[in-house]
């Protein structure tokens, strides 16, 4: 049972290595944002995870496993909102952008 | 099994590092804030391997509050980013 819980932080903590690499090597903030929430939010749902499996279902294991839908809406919801904050404020995207669908849609 | 799982708590704390790099070095403050969020979200897996490797299980807690702090948070930049008020 620990193994299994092993293994599942070990990809966790990997997802967490793509998205920390896209954060720094991805040119605008819109990729940036994009590779860096979906990796991280992912990797640490699962080391929640690998916590539930580790303590089993005492109260730490079910902390662990509640604290994964609340990661996981928070996450993605504060990103939206700071990405449209962002659009508004103004911040140009890369030159190797080849289409920007909000633009025409908010007319 | 535990030194296999203290390196997956440096690696994780490296990449936290990797946060602050893109805190500083930003271009913009948008590029910042983005930093600044992902920083909270790692934080959380920082503090359930350290609730495995220690077997103290209110650090648990410690990352669920800091899940809820840090979407405040986030939510509060963007809502200065867009340029409205806190109310609207």
């Amino acid at each position: 049972m620990t193994m299994v819980a092993l293994i599942i932080i070990s990809i966790g903590v990997l997802f967490n290595i793509f998205g920390c690499i896209g954060l720094i090597r991805l040119p605008d903030v819109y990729n940036r944002l994009q590779a860096a929430t979906k990796c991280v939010t992912l990797g640490c749902c699962s080391i929640l995870l690998g916590v539930f499996i580790h303590f089993g279902f005492t109260d730490a294991g079910v902390k662990g496993l509640i604290a994964i839908p609340l990661l996981f809406f928070s996450a993605t919801v504060a990103a939206h909102a700071l990405i449209r904050g962002t659009y508004h404020f103004g911040v140009k995207m890369s030159e190797k952008s080849v289409k920007d669908d909000y633009k025409s849609a908010s007319k | 099994m535990n030194t296999w799982l203290e390196i997956l708590l440096y690696v994780q704390i490296a990449l936290s590092g990797v946060c602050l790099y893109r805190i500083i070095r930003g271009p913009t403050i948008p590029d910042r804030m983005v930093a600044i969020d992902i920083f909270g979200i790692l934080v959380v897996g920082v503090c359930a391997i350290i609730s495995i490797l220690t077997g103290k299980k209110f650090i648990i807690d410690i990352g669920i509050a800091w899940i809820i702090l840090s979407f405040i948070g986030t939510i509060t930049l963007a809502k200065y980013l867009s340029g409205k008020k806190l109310n609207e």
